[in-house]
């Protein structure tokens, strides 16, 4: 299933790469784009994943890297 | 916004704080009682005078690059900016150089705040270039207009557009008649008018007055949402250069950490100097962040992209855009693209009089549907074609028949068969013998003529070096008639499909490193070819999922000459891209080395925050460039 966030107050380009490394190491995440550029985030996930556990598994990885950081999905 | 006019309001209540603290500083006789000695006494009030303006200062510019610096230690973060920036300045308050350590988080803040004003700025004028969702649709219901979202849009619901508002989705117009600007879709700026009849892409703004259309596509289907899928995910796609820049990061800040701890140990183990030392491994960490790296890159070739996408070149991410920059050998199909896709008429040789053989041709070819014929047609004037009986003869021509008189149109096989005296003729394309009451007119020469400017467009790649292959499955005599016209390198005539793929495959073989192979085609059969080659462009607008899904560049408009244009912007961002990695490790690897040596020790960490921030900046304005 593919998903799209907004993430709000994404400053920094190479924290975006950073998120996007680090999210799609997780379990769960088939694929995921950051695009610092058009502060978006292209998430998919994997099938028969359970999709609550790995977006606030996801939403921890954002946070961990940009702490004020939000996603609103689109 | 909000976020951002407190930031200022911060840094400019700092500032002033500050300013004051260094006019107390410097002009007051707590000047001199630092100068005594090695530095202040703590139990010395005098100090306190000095300590607290200054830290206060820096805690108002700094306190959140505190906080986060905090939280980074909690997760175990430690090559994080802000906790290497805090890191920095709390080295400088223990070594109680408070001006510096006040100063330098003032100035990185300052930094902070106008490469977030520009990165921000420059995101909304890419974005703003690829604005062309529409944002509703008024669809007629039970007689009344309602106001709905493009995608709920049924097919064959009635819509009306007024002037100034884009077309929702692909659809045909059914009463009225306006212009419209299609320039954001193909970068063509003449309006185009429409009329009753007419299919209109989704996406095209209406110039003048009210028409209505009905859906041919839903909202998904159509072509705005396609141009919006394609660009919008070009980021997905990294170019070699962006990998390069990622990659090159993660090692980047560790590395100049460890020299860091290095230089604050080694040196002076041996020389002494503790706090010299000290503060230059302080230095470093200013500038171990990669941001201006990182952030200049994909900026550029975002840059670069919409920038293509407005002239109507949709290129699908920078690696696609990267590699369009090293193409040296292009292969070109011939039917739709070289030449214009369709038969028209080159030239008339008439026996006697043009007008006569025309008008016979006319007669014959006036109701046949074969491409060769309605080119005939259209190129002659109308006469009157009754009473005229017409039989198509199979791989002959056509026979016109009226009482007594007939009229022949066809190849020289028919000529012949008929017994009609003509004069032989080689030409461009396929040869019409007209004949009439047994008596040769003329002949007429239709062919695919090449487009207006194949020959230029050929001509300019060869001069930088191109090597120019037309490919395709027509006979010789057509092919070769052509590559001469325009002056390719080279031809192949006569291949199927898979032939054309094994061509492709076979100088993609030869290709040296640092180059690239280049397939232009119109994308209805050649797919898989357009797939093989290192880029795949295909011509004429987002017509075909299959050659959207293949190629790498969508040429919005059917004109040769973008290929240029779009090589011209390729070439350009590259040239960026180069430009700004090479500035912004320059200036750090200069001041990393002036900071080591001590050269530039009296100010070397308001050096290391310029190289930080400011070569950040000087990349975004560069990057920007691309736009235009």
């Amino acid at each position: 299933m593919k998903k799209v966030y907004e993430l709000t107050d994404l400053c920094c380009a190479s924290c975006a790469a950073e998120i996007e490394r680090d999210v799609k190491k997780l379990e769960g995440v088939a694929a995921c784009n950051v695009n610092f550029i058009m502060q978006k985030m292209t998430l998919e996930i994997s099938e028969g994943a359970d999709e609550k556990s790995v977006v606030k598994a996801v939403t921890k990885a954002v946070r961990r890297v940009e702490p004020d950081c939000e996603l609103v999905e689109k | 916004m909000k976020r951002e006019k407190k930031r200022l309001i911060r840094i400019v209540v700092a500032f002033v704080l500050f300013a004051v603290s260094m006019v107390l500083y410097k002009l007051t006789p707590l000047r001199s009682v630092a100068a005594v000695g090695e530095g202040w006494n703590v139990t010395d009030y005098r100090f306190y005078l000095y300590a607290i303006p200054f830290i206060a200062a820096y805690l108002i510019a700094g306190y959140d690059v505190i906080v986060k610096a905090a939280k980074n230690l909690v997760s175990g973060r430690l090559l994080d900016e802000n906790f290497l920036m805090v890191v920095a300045t709390f080295g400088a308050i223990a070594l109680l150089d408070l001006p510096e350590a006040c100063g330098v988080m003032l100035f990185y803040q300052v930094g902070e705040l106008f490469q977030r004003y520009a990165v921000g700025k420059s995101r909304r004028s890419i974005a703003a270039l690829m604005d062309i969702r529409p944002d509703v649709a008024r669809v007629v219901k039970d007689g009344e207009e309602v106001l709905l979202s493009p995608e709920e849009v049924e097919v064959g619901d009635v819509l009306v557009v007024r002037a100034g508002e884009r077309v929702p989705v692909d659809a045909v117009l059914i009463e009225g008649s306006c212009d419209f600007d299609v320039s954001s879709l193909t970068g063509e700026s003449v309006p185009q008018s429409a009329s009753s009849g007419d299919g209109v892409l989704s996406g095209s703004i209406d110039v003048n007055g009210e028409v209505r259309l009905r859906a041919l596509k839903k909202y998904e289907d159509s072509t705005v949402r396609k141009i919006l899928d394609l660009v919008e995910n070009a980021a997905a796609k990294k170019a070699k250069a962006e990998n390069f820049i990622t990659k090159f990061a993660r090692y980047y800040t560790p590395v100049v950490v460890a020299a860091a701890l290095l230089i604050a140990i080694l040196p002076p183990i041996f020389l002494g100097e503790w706090g010299e030392w000290i503060k230059r491994a302080l230095t470093f960490l200013v500038v171990s962040c990669p941001c201006a790296l990182v952030i200049s890159v994909p900026l550029s070739f975002f840059g670069g992209i919409g920038g293509a996408s407005k002239k109507g070149i949709l290129v699908k991410g920078g690696a696609a855009l990267e590699r369009l920059a090293e193409v040296d050998v292009f292969l070109f199909d011939k039917t739709g693209t070289i030449t214009e896709g369709r038969f028209s008429v080159v030239e008339v040789y008439p026996a006697d009089k043009a007008k006569d053989i025309l008008a016979a041709a006319y007669i014959a070819e006036g109701a046949s549907n074969h491409p060769i014929a309605r080119s005939v047609v259209e190129y002659a004037s109308p006469v009157s074609r009754e009473g005229y009986e017409v039989k198509e003869i199979a791989g002959r021509g056509v026979k016109a028949v009226r009482g007594e008189e007939v009229i022949l149109v066809g190849n020289a096989a028919l000529m012949e068969e008929e017994g009609v005296a003509f004069d032989s003729r080689q030409g461009l394309g396929s040869v019409l013998y007209v004949a009439r009451g047994g008596k040769y007119l003329g002949c007429v020469t239709v062919s695919d003529a090449p487009k207006d400017n194949a020959k230029e467009v050929i001509a300019s790649l060869k001069k930088e070096g191109c090597r120019t292959v037309l490919l395709t499955g027509d006979r010789k005599g057509a092919a070769e008639a052509v590559a001469r016209t325009v002056g390719v390198d080279e031809w192949v005539a006569e291949l199927l499909p898979q032939d054309k793929a094994a061509w492709v495959e076979k100088l993609l073989s030869e290709e040296k490193k640092g180059g690239a192979v280049c397939f232009v085609g119109d994308g209805i059969n050649d797919a898989p070819v357009l797939a093989m080659a290192d880029v795949g462009i295909s011509m004429g607008g987002v017509g075909s999922d299959a050659a959207i899904e293949a190629s790498d560049v969508v040429l919005m408009k059917d004109d040769l000459s973008a290929i240029i244009e779009g090589r011209k912007i390729a070439a350009k961002t590259m040239r960026i891209v180069r430009e700004n990695i090479f500035v912004a490790l320059g200036v750090k690897v200069a001041v990393l080395l002036l900071t080591a040596l001590g050269v530039t020790s009296a100010f070397a960490m308001w050096l290391a925050v310029f190289a930080d921030v400011g070569v950040a900046m000087l990349a975004i304005l560069n990057a920007m460039r691309t736009l235009r």
